[in-house]
């Protein structure tokens, strides 16, 4: 039986006159955790849009969880797709607390006109504390730190019930201490419930330990994959990124 | 009078709740840029002699369609683009006033509003754009919610985000319409976002900022109103006068300039 949830074929993304991505193809397995690396500008994060379907495809195609990714299927496909996206500035006055926050997660599966039952609030209080922040549950959403906010993003994310996670630099702009706490629940998380998850970062030091398989991008394209045996090495990585590079040391790796 | 109240009471209800989504969507601008398009539409409905409401509401429906993606897609600097057509409908509201015949009383009390001599059809207007606007927002409150407080995420969660943001607008657009010929043209979006930014900085609950919000919307306008017929000054400006203090005062005592009791906590160790 075939496992595969992602099914790319010569994806091409432009952004008016930049081109994002340039004929890129990828299958990715159930289960599989892979890391996706390289410089700034690599396309990393349009991969994941053409996954979830926010990016609009110019050429190729793409399959994930049984669906083509089109404007008719975005929205369906976004519902089983849990997205978890960098740090960013948070009003600190936004009607929202955290308990809120992490049950929009569950408003798209919920759909129009239904409103959260108990049992969905209850789940949402398992995630948090599942992922440490039971205690600031009504604490307003631009009142956290950093790695206080990606955890509330991974438990909305969690709450979708997703069949595949997209991480975009989660661990970035967030002190270390919040990165290794971070990285540790996101392994947690892939070995509780397996879920296929991708994992975009451009600091080698933030890798996960658990990557299956490591995509290395360039210039809008897929340049090498493989496992992280075979492609975390000096040269590859010197080249990858256009400037020497050796491979973190493991005292200096986040997790 | 009764008219009047009548008109206070849903002119501030659905002014306030429009204006906590612009304002936590800190989409100001582009809400004075839609009121400005709803005077230009009513003055061209003036001029060539149909209903002031229908060129209102079409002038201001036009503008959110065209800012809308504008703000949404991100591909210009918005404020830049925005402006633009600011500036465009103040012209064309100027162009068409200049144009009018005879006297412009008509056009002039669009400017100030006149909330005492509101009309009958412009009152059932507003009646059923208030019950509708209180209706929608019950119904999609959650989506509401999340879309005012990070589009972004409820794009990626599978919410329909896109059609509410536009929801959103429309809804700026048709309020400021049915709100014109009582509030005024050029001080609608001050009964918009008054009593809004004053909520914003007593509550950290969507609920309880809208009921707040509400609750500053009415009393405005209703105290506008009473000082506009004890002593005979404009009630569109009295209304904008007495909301403002509402929001020097809840800024003044606003709970979010002080530090919490946790955050109290945290630093006693």
């Amino acid at each position: 039986m075939d496992n595969t949830v992602i099914r790319i074929q010569d994806a091409v993304v432009s952004y008016r006159e930049d081109v994002a991505l340039q004929g890129v193809s990828l299958e990715v397995k159930k289960g599989e955790f892979i890391g996706v690396i390289g410089p700034n500008g690599a396309g990393k994060t349009t991969l994941l849009t053409v996954i979830n379907g926010l990016g609009k495809l110019v050429q190729g195609q793409a399959v994930v969880l049984g669906l083509p990714v089109n404007g008719r299927n975005g929205i369906k496909l976004r519902r089983r797709i849990g997205y978890v996206a960098q740090v960013e500035n948070i009003d600190p006055r936004l009607p929202i607390n955290v308990r809120e926050t992490v049950m929009v997660g569950c408003y798209g599966r919920l759909g129009l006109f239904h409103r959260p039952t108990q049992a969905q609030w209850e789940a949402v209080d398992k995630v948090l504390e599942m992922v440490g922040m039971a205690h600031l549950s009504r604490r307003p959403i631009g009142h956290l730190s950093g790695g206080e906010y990606q955890r509330v993003a991974i438990a909305r994310a969690l709450v979708q019930q997703p069949e595949i996670f997209l991480l975009d630099e989660p661990t970035a702009s967030i002190d270390p201490q919040a990165q290794r706490e971070i990285l540790s629940l996101i392994q947690l998380i892939h070995k509780e419930y397996r879920i296929t998850t991708l994992f975009v970062t451009h600091d080698l030091r933030q890798l996960p330990s658990i990557c299956h398989r490591l995509i290395l991008m360039k210039e809008g394209k897929i340049w090498k994959q493989g496992s992280p045996e075979s492609t975390l090495q000096d040269e590859i990585l010197s080249q990858l990124y256009g400037a020497p590079v050796s491979i973190p040391s493991k005292s200096t790796i986040a997790y | 009078m009764q008219n009047a109240i009548l008109a206070a009471l849903c002119g501030g209800i659905t002014c306030s709740i429009i204006g906590v989504f612009v304002i936590t969507m800190h989409l100001s601008f582009i809400g004075v840029c839609i009121a400005h398009a709803a005077f230009a539409g009513a003055l061209l409905g003036i001029w060539l002699g149909f209903n002031p409401l229908i060129g209102a509401l079409v002038f201001s429906l036009a503008s959110a369609a065209i800012i809308g993606p504008m703000a949404d897609r991100g591909e210009l600097n918005p404020d830049t683009s925005i402006g633009i057509v600011f500036s465009l409908m103040l012209g064309l509201a100027f162009l068409f006033m200049g144009l009018m015949p005879g006297a412009r009383t008509e056009a002039l009390s669009l400017f100030w509003g006149s909330i005492l001599t509101v009309s009958q059809e412009n009152l059932i207007f507003l009646t059923a754009v208030t019950a509708v606007v209180i209706g929608l927002v019950a119904a999609f409150h959650k989506e509401i919610q999340a879309v005012i407080c990070h589009r972004q995420v409820a794009l990626a969660v599978g919410i329909p985000a896109t059609l509410v943001f536009y929801g959103l607008l429309f809804s700026t657009g048709v309020t400021i319409t049915a709100s014109l010929q009582s509030i005024g043209g050029l001080l609608i979006y001050s009964l918009i976002l008054n009593p809004a930014a004053a909520a914003y900085q007593l509550t950290y609950s969507l609920r309880r900022m809208l009921c707040i919000a509400v609750a500053f919307g009415v009393v405005s306008c209703w105290a506008g109103l009473a000082a506009s017929y004890l002593f005979d000054i404009p009630s569109g400006a009295s209304i904008v006068i007495t909301s403002s203090i509402i929001f020097g005062l809840a800024t003044a005592f606003s709970p979010k300039r002080k530090l919490k009791r946790w955050q109290q906590a945290q630093l006693a160790g």
